[in-house]
């Protein structure tokens, strides 16, 4: 008896587990995998609770974390995606397209995206992803007071930059602050300002040939961003505290040199991020009159201003109405706003009202973004981990203590040719 | 009968043979075969790990700081600890002085990394010193130094950390072999002319042989395996790096698992002939007994 009713529980709830599978197949229902927790998962069910309510479809949102690729691989292969998913980065949304996976999106829901994005989510001349957000890095920190109270002028090119740091020398000064040190991550700091330098030198087509390991690391292209980078953390009087400063100083303690008095340094090259530490250490401080943000300048005139940072990308994975119109509502400046608003990051979206921003700062790098000629991801977190925070990180952080660039630049090869 | 007396010690170390099989051989035999396998364990590729791990420049540091780790930090650590456990027993003192050297052993390593760490921090020349070696440097007029990243020297600075924790055990367990040697042997040894030099090289080294032997042998075990320091206060940054140090970035970091078996693989063969030499000794001494 007991078991005959425990067997017929067992089919009822089989029985159920069909009818939900069934059920999420129906229509006026749409589901999205994310990678995104905590604050980032909440703001963005607030986002697409809009989209309920507007068009009476059904969002499932699905957290599944960092190894979403992963998962989504699987997924694929057992022919169980999820409607919409959230892509790491650019390059594995191009291998999901390129195996079949992705549907291809009507262009015309990014007509207000920057053109930048629209290429880096584009492959083959189909519209793969939608960008919702980005971070940026190509971002100078400076004083703008001590910039008044000095009459030196915001640098519009990389030779202005040079000059602007001689004549800040020629003063008594010193122009930068750096500080690479971050426990076990140390040297990324570095990383950055040599894509950054890669980007403008380089070009973003031999930019992607270097993170996918298609030009040698001894390359000439990459040994000459590196030397620039070189030309200003090894130089003793450029940097507070020469190289051993810069070795030794936490990252989120060195824009502090900003503002004392008198400055240890003028200039601070660092993602919107850092807005957060700046915060924290001096919080009367008003962001865009004690501190300000400039564009870090073009190099060669030929690669314009490229911009470097991190960007939340969604393609989706089944062709259906409510698919499309989840897409297009993503892409959206209404759904940009809401998902912007608590988390500082830069919208896409150039319709989006810049008022949404929490201060000037996030406000102005949201502009310099939405002028974005090309961006690119940050390249060493798309290097394998073995290169991209393994003798890359090292590399920075021998290369800034006195060993020989080709040495070092052997070494990242060395590992690259195993990792790829 | 009989059969119960075969089957029965069986029986009896059963539970510590499949506890220890499951445990230790198991892990281990499976860890070798894995050192000989590629980053996601899929493909064999043969001793490719093993050439990796003696020929990649970063690992031959490591295997050089290691054998600077086990040659100083060892030779430190007893003789300080030999040292203390003598001179201390002579003093009215002896538990104060012996609780303050011993205190370090309380503070996790970690945690003694992040103390040193900022001891020996580095400021800019100009601005405040937050570091007390640099304060100390600067309040006299010298210029301040960046101690973990001058080369060779910061090895040394790092392995100072090691032998300030691990002096306190070393004096203890001494000081309480010293405390065992007769005393009648040094009160007649006086009595025939011998100075206390004499005495500490020809009555108390010897008997304290076989103690110094097993401080020393334990301490050349752990520091083969040395990782918190170096993790936290460089992390293997500017010529520091030791091998379980990157034991830990080629796991957890770079997700190699060849290379981390391999490593491990290292470690182990390094420290079984310290073993068999502790065993040796001890079934020597159980003899004597």
């Amino acid at each position: 008896m007991v078991k005959k009713s425990f067997s017929i529980v067992l089919i009822g709830l089989l029985l159920a587990g069909a009818m939900t599978i069934v059920g999420f197949a129906q229509d006026n229902k749409v589901s999205i995998a994310v990678t995104w927790s905590g604050e980032e998962l909440e703001a963005f069910k607030k986002t697409v609770k809009i989209f309920e309510e507007d068009t009476g479809i059904d969002v499932t949102v699905e957290s599944i974390g960092r190894d979403i690729a992963t998962v989504l691989v699987t997924r694929v292969e057992g022919g169980n995606p999820p409607d919409v998913a959230a892509i790491p980065n650019p390059g594995q949304m191009e291998e999901f397209a390129k195996k079949g996976a992705l549907v291809n999106i009507d262009k015309s829901i990014v007509e207000d995206h920057p053109q930048a994005f629209v290429d880096l989510a584009t492959v083959n001349d189909n519209l793969y992803g939608v960008f919702l957000s980005a971070d940026l890095k190509s971002l100078v920190w400076y004083n703008p007071k001590e910039f008044e109270k000095q009459g030196y002028k915001v640098p519009e090119t990389w030779d202005e930059l040079i000059d602007l740091s001689d004549q800040i020398v020629a003063n008594g000064g010193t122009p930068w602050c750096i500080g690479l040190e971050s426990g076990a991550a140390s040297g990324w700091v570095g990383t950055d300002w040599i894509e950054d330098i890669m980007l403008r030198t380089a070009g973003p087509d031999m930019y992607d040939a270097w993170v996918n390991h298609e030009i040698e690391w001894t390359d000439a292209v990459v040994h000459r961003a590196w030397e620039k980078f070189g030309s200003i953390i090894k130089n003793p009087d450029y940097v507070f505290g020469g190289t051993t400063g810069a070795l030794t100083t936490y990252f989120g303690d060195s824009p502090a040199g900003l503002f004392t008095d008198p400055p240890r340094c003028y200039m601070h090259r660092q993602a919107t991020f850092i807005q957060s530490f700046i915060k924290d250490q001096y919080p009367d401080l008003v962001p865009g009159e004690d501190y300000d943000i400039f564009k870090f300048p073009p190099i060669d005139e030929e690669h314009g201003s490229p911009l470097l940072g991190a960007g939340d990308l969604v393609s989706a994975f089944t062709d259906t109405e409510e698919t499309h119109k989840l897409m297009e509502f993503l892409a959206s400046a209404e759904a940009q706003e809401v998902w912007v608003k608590e988390l500082g990051k830069l919208a896409v979206n150039t319709n989006v009202s810049s008022e949404v921003y929490p201060d000037p700062i996030t406000a102005k790098a949201a502009g310099i973004l939405s002028e974005a000629e090309t961006f690119r991801f940050d390249g060493s977190d798309l290097m394998p981990s073995a290169v991209g925070s393994g003798t890359l990180w090292t590399g920075v952080m021998d290369y800034v203590s006195g060993e020989d660039l080709t040495g070092v630049l052997k070494t990242i090869e060395r590992s690259a040719d195993e990792a790829y | 009968m009989i059969r119960a007396g075969k089957v029965k010690p069986w029986l009896y170390i059963a539970p510590v043979v499949i506890l220890l099989s499951f445990f230790l051989i198991y892990p281990s035999i499976k860890t070798v075969i894995l050192s000989f396998y590629g980053s996601n364990s899929q493909e064999f590729v043969g001793v490719k790990n093993y050439v990796f791990a003696f020929t990649n420049p970063t690992m031959v540091t490591a295997f050089r700081n290691n054998a600077l780790w086990v040659f100083f930090f060892t030779a430190l650590t007893v003789s300080f600890g030999l040292v203390l456990a003598v001179l201390l027993d002579r003093v009215a003192y002896e538990s104060v002085a012996k609780s303050v050297i011993f205190l370090p052993m309380a503070i996790s390593m970690v945690g003694a990394s992040v103390i040193w760490k900022f001891v020996y921090a580095w400021r800019p020349p100009g601005i405040p010193q937050i570091g007390l070696l640099n304060r100390v440097v600067t309040f006299f007029g010298g210029e301040p130094i960046a101690w973990l990243i001058r080369k060779p020297w910061n090895n040394f600075f790092i392995i100072f950390v090691g032998v300030w924790i691990w002096t306190g055990f070393c004096m203890v367990v001494l000081s309480a072999a010293y405390k065992n040697i007769p005393r009648q042997l040094m009160e007649s040894a006086r009595v025939d002319g011998a100075t206390e030099w004499q005495i500490f090289w020809h009555i108390t080294l010897p008997l304290m042989r076989p103690t110094i032997a097993v401080v020393a042998t334990t301490m050349v075990v752990f520091v083969l395996k040395i990782f918190d320091f170096v993790y936290v206060m460089t992390n293997g940054n500017y010529n520091t790096e030791v091998i379980a140090n990157r034991m830990y970035k080629e796991m957890f970091k770079f997700q190699h698992f060849g290379r981390a078996g391999t490593l491990a693989v290292i470690l182990l063969v390094l420290i079984i002939p310290v073993m068999i030499i502790n065993i040796r000794r001890f079934r020597r001494q159980r003899e004597i007994r």
